[in-house]
Parts: structure tokens; C-alpha cells; sequence
């Protein structure tokens, strides 16, 4: 099972990376970091938090939003893209399972955004430190957390996308269903919780079903648990306060349930292509 | 090796394959015909267990098609076969070896077996038709299957080519693998294959070897005769039911008449230089078979 599975991964990686998938992910993720990490100059004294930590607010910001789309936009084509070309009645003849087919690509795509996550976020630990020395040590740890559960969220829309892939049969209809389920997941859904919240006016909604409905998002999940677990972090970004209400288990559990959920999904729908 | 019993499949209200039996022994090769449609390659994909039948049973060496015993036995080359066109055939092949459970080193073997080792470093984006049909070989014949399925394997190979790949087959077929294969292509056929079958309009209306359906199609043979010099219209005339064409005169003769064509010919050897009896070509029996079906 082992080998199957870590030659499907060797397959997709060298395919993603003729693709150049890994280059323009590294790219975006650099390229955003460090316009991030710059543009954060403010005086760090006024919130009392160390540059780094200010960094890590901002960038928190970034991989809720860039996260999803960046894994939505390497995983759509995943088995659209194989029934497309005809390749996978072949694979569903060898004997492999499905799951592994699955568990070899998410596993390559997996690999692939931890390297831009990595790369990214460290070019903004180095800015930090080029800007203010040793002091920005006190921000790493806040750092570290937040490159891991990026990597999360990246597994749970890699997977989701995997499901779109499987459910669309056709690249061109996987595209748009991914373009739907990012403007969905990350814009629509904070959107409708905020008009909610206007309309409840400090109701029930608003102390009990608010909190949950935000939790159960997994890109606000990483939000909160990123700006609830460091104080510095939290102080930065203003919202100290309101994610600050919410237990720091919460978002983590909300966050690794989707990761077994997403694939879940991910493997049902592909059950249900028929090659 | 492959058991097929009353097997059924229906596309909505549309029957692509009507109650068909048929059965392969380990070693036997067994070329399935028939026109485009006739539902070759749907019988193809339910042995694979790549499609769902609607009806009847398949058993591949006793197991359920598609599950992991019948896979691990089973190698398919599929009809259009595609790869994705940034690996390179070597990769591929690599890759395919080890999903087998089958060390990747063997790679370059297969790939020389099917004379692809002078582009195996190649991508397979830049390959010709027939160059991608010979990697879908070449991960047929990975690890000596006991049962092959060969959707329109000879497709895009070139003359050559396509008698080496008989020439592989032959040894897989005597090392005991069994063998289905599709064609269009009759005459190689009806040389490489110990049986026929033949699917019109999702039925089977034809399953034995050539000898037999030739007996069943009762068609005749072809008598050619060259006059000797100067003998053509004295011959003609002892053989008033031939055709002239050229020197050459021809005429049909039905089994049964054989001998007594021959003993024709013999009384009047004096006026004829050479003679041929032509059986019939697969074409025509393949032809009158599908007529008769229809
Ligand atoms: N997915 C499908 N949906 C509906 N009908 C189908 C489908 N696949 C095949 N058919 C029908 O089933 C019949 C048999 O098709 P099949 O592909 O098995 O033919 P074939 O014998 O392989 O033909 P060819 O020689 O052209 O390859 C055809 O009438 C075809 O239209
Ligand atoms: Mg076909």
C-alpha cells in the first residue's frame, strides 16, 4: 500500500512541478509575505507587541484568504483533469484503490503548499529580524503556529477540491465550482454572519449561536485560533477581545475535524466517478 | 481464466450487449469482432470491473471483476489510450511497475521490448500515436498477467511493429496468459488467434475458430486457373462458368464440390498451367456472418 501510495505522490510531484505549480505558489506566497511583512511598519511599541507578532497578524489575514484559493486552484484539476484525458480507466484497472490515488495527490499537493507556506512566511520572519534584531524572537513561536495550521487549512480545501474535482467531472466546471466555493467559504459566509449579527442586535444569535457558526468555518477557525493563542498577536490585530470569548480548543478541533472531513467528502465523490 | 455468462448491459433504454457468453482458457487467444458500436469495449470495461453490468455474471479465475484478486491478474490496454504528457515514458512505466508491486528497474526492459528505449526519456506530450500506444503495451506486459485485455491493441502500429507485437503475444500465450483481444483488423486475425468471436449489435452471433465459422458461413472457394499459352478460349469454353479476368480464369466453388472441380481440372491438365484454390479471407466470412446476423 505503502509503495503505491509514494509513487502516485512521486508522480504528482514531478507532474505539479512541470506544471510549474510549485513556482507560482512559492511565488505568490513570497511575493504577498513580503509586501505584508514591509508594509507593516508601523512603530511596534504602540500595541505592545513585537514586529514579528504584527507580521504574524497581518499574514494570519493572508492565509485565510489566500490559503483556500491556492489550494482550490492546484487541487480542482486532480481527477477532472484525469477523466479529461482518459487516464483514469487505466489507473482504476491496476490494482489500486482509490484512496490511495487520492491519499498519493493529496499528499503531493500537501507537500507542495508547505514549501510555499514555508518559504513564504519565512521571508517575513527574516524581514522581521532584519528590521528589529533579536527582539523579534519573541514572535516566532506565533509564527510556527500559524505556518502549521495554515497547512491545515491548505489540507481541507485540497481535499474539498479533490470532491469539486470528482463531483464536476470536467476541468472547466471544476473551475468555476472552486471560484464558488472560495467566494462561499471566505467572503460570503463572514459576510452573512456580520449581517446577522447587525440584524440580531446583541440577541440570542449573537452570544450563542455566533460563536459556533464562526468556529465551524475553517478558515475563521485559523483566524481565531491564531489571534486567541498569542496575546501579542491578538493585541495587534484589534480583536483580542472577541476572539479572546472563545475556548482556544474550539477552532483547533473545528480545524482538524474538516481536515478528516474535507478527505472524507473527498473519497465518497470519488467513489462515484465512474471511468 | 474468463468466465462471461448471459452478460447484459443496457445505457438507459439502449441495449449495448444482449445475453453474451463466452469463455477463455489460460493459454487460448480469442479475437472479439465486430462493427463500430457492437459493444466490444463495453464488454471489455465490465470484465475490468470499470463498468457495472446490467445483467449475467463474469468471473475472472474465479473472482469478481474488478476486485483486487482479479486486478492483480488482469493487465488492460485500453482503446485511445492516453498518459499525461509532461511524464516521460520511463516514468510512467516506473510508476506503473510499482503499483504492481513490481521493482521499478524493469522499466527499461519493457520499454526496449516494445522499441521504445531511444525515447523513453522523453515526455510523452511529444510522442506519436503509435509511440503512446507502444508505452500502453508495454504496461500491458508488465509482470505476465494470466489474463490480457487488449482493446484494438494494433491501432496506429505500423506493419512491423504490429508483427512483433503478435510475436509477444504468441510467447505470453504459451506461457499460459489468456488472451482477449478487439480488432478491425481481420487478416492479422485470422492468423494470430485460435478464436473468434463476433458481437453484432450487442448479440454474439459468432464464437469457434476460423475452420469452424468457415464451415458455418458454407462459402465458397476461389478457383483461380492460368491457360497454358495460346489454351485461354478452349479453356474457357470446358469451364463455361468462369469469369475472364486477364488471363486468369475464375470461379466459385462450394465445399462440397471440391473433388469434383479437381477431377475437372485434372481431365483437362493438357490445357492449364497453373491452378489455386483460395479459401475464403476472414473478410468475406466476417461479412456474411454479420448479413446473415442482421
Ligand atoms: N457511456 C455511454 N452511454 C451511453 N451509451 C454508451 C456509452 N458507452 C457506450 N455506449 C453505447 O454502447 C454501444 C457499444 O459501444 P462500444 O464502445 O462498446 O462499441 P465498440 O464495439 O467498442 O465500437 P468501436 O469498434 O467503435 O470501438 C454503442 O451503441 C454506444 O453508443
Ligand atoms: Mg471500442
Amino acid at each position: 500500500m505503502l509503495t503505491r501510495i509514494l509513487s502516485t505522490f512521486g508522480i504528482e510531484f514531478a507532474i505539479a512541478l512541470r506544471n510549474r505549480w510549485l513556482s507560482i505558489a512559492v511565488v505568490m506566497m513570497v511575493l504577498f509575505s513580503l509586501v505584508l511583512s514591509v508594509a507593516g511598519s508601523a512603530p511596534s511599541g504602540e500595541f505592545g507587541a513585537d514586529r514579528l507578532s504584527l507580521t504574524v497578524a497581518s499574514l494570519t489575514s493572508l492565509s485565510v484568504y489566500l490559503m483556500p484559493l491556492m489550494a482550490l486552484i492546484i487541487s480542482f484539476d486532480a481527477i477532472a483533469g484525469e477523466v479529461e484525458r482518459g487516464t483514469l480507466p487505466l489507473y482504476l484497472a491496476y490494482p489500486v484503490s482509490r484512496g490511495e490515488l487520492l491519499i498519493g495527490k493529496l499528499a503531493a499537493q500537501l507537500v507542495l503548499i508547505s514549501i510555499a507556506v514555508c518559504l513564504g512566511y519565512g521571508v517575513a520572519a527574516a524581514v522581521a529580524f532584519w528590521f528589529s534584531g533579536a527582539e523579534a524572537i519573541a514572535g516566532l513561536p506565533a509564527l510556527w503556529r500559524l505556518v502549521w495550521t495554515s497547512i491545515l487549512l491548505g489540507a481541507v480545501f485540497l481535499s474539498l477540491g479533490q470532491m469539486i474535482s470528482s463531483l464536476a467531472r470536467r476541468p472547466s466546471g471544476a473551475a468555476g465550482l472552486a471560484i464558488g466555493l472560495w467566494l462561499i467559504a471566505v467572503v460570503l459566509y463572514d459576510l452573512g454572519l456580520l449581517a446577522a449579527i447587525v440584524a440580531d442586535d446583541g440577541g440570542a444569535f449573537t452570544t450563542r449561536v455566533f460563536p459556533w457558526l464562526l468556529v465551524a468555518n475553517p478558515a475563521d477557525a485559523l483566524r481565531i485560533y491564531n489571534l486567541a493563542a498569542s496575546d501579542a498577536v491578538g493585541a495587534a490585530s484589534g480583536l483580542a477581545g472577541a476572539a479572546q470569548s472563545i475556548a482556544l480548543w474550539k477552532p483547533l478541533a473545528s480545524l482538524l475535524l474538516w481536515v478528516i472531513l474535507a478527505s472524507g467528502l473527498a473519497r465518497l465523490a470519488f467513489g462515484r466517478v465512474k471511468p | 481464466m474468463l468466465h462471461i455468462s448471459n452478460l447484459t448491459k443496457r445505457y438507459g433504454g439502449q441495449i449495448a450487449l444482449d445475453s453474451v457468453d463466452l469463455s477463455i482458457a489460460p493459454g487460448e487467444r480469442v479475437a472479439l469482432l465486430g462493427h463500430n458500436g457492437a459493444g466490444k469495449s463495453t464488454l471489455m470495461k465490465m470484465v475490468l470491473g470499470l463498468l457495472a453490468p446490467s445483467g449475467g455474471a463474469i468471473t475472472v479465475a474465479g473472482h469478481a471483476p474488478g476486485s483486487r484478486a482479479a486486478r492483480d491478474l488482469t493487465a488492460y490496454l485500453p482503446e485511445n489510450i492516453a498518459f499525461h504528457p509532461a511524464l516521460t515514458g520511463r516514468e510512467q512505466i516506473r510508476h506503473f511497475l510499482r503499483l504492481r508491486g513490481r521493482p521499478a528497474s524493469e522499466a527499461d526492459g519493457l520499454l526496449d521490448k516494445v522499441g521504445l528505449a531511444d525515447a523513453a526519456r522523453q515526455r510523452i506530450g511529444t510522442y506519436s500515436k503509435g509511440m503512446r500506444q507502444r508505452v500502453g503495451l508495454a504496461q500491458a506486459l508488465i509482470g505476465r498477467a494470466a489474463l490480457m485485455v487488449l482493446d484494438e491493441p494494433t491501432s496506429g502500429l505500423d506493419p512491423v511493429s504490429r508483427r512483433e507485437f503478435y510475436a509477444l503475444l504468441d510467447d505470453l500465450a504459451a506461457n499460459g496468459t489468456a488472451i482477449l483481444m478487439s480488432s478491425h483488423a481481420l487478416s492479422e486475425v485470422e492468423v494470430r488467434t485460435d478464436r473468434i468471436a463476433i458481437l453484432s449489435k450487442g448479440r454474439k452471433v459468432a464464437d469457434g475458430s476460423l475452420s469452424a465459422l468457415r464451415a458455418a458461413a458454407a462459402l465458397p472457394l476461389t478457383v483461380q486457373l492460368r491457360p497454358q499459352p495460346g489454351q485461354a478460349a478452349q479453356l474457357a469454353a470446358t469451364f463455361p462458368e468462369a469469369r475472364q479476368i486477364g488471363e486468369i480464369l475464375t470461379l466459385a466453388c462450394a465445399q462440397s464440390d471440391k473433388s469434383e472441380i479437381l477431377s475437372r481440372i485434372a481431365a483437362r491438365r493438357t490445357l492449364i498451367e497453373d491452378f489455386d484454390f483460395l479459401p475464403p479471407s476472414l473478410d468475406d466470412i466476417y461479412v456474411q456472418i454479420s448479413r446473415s446476423a442482421a
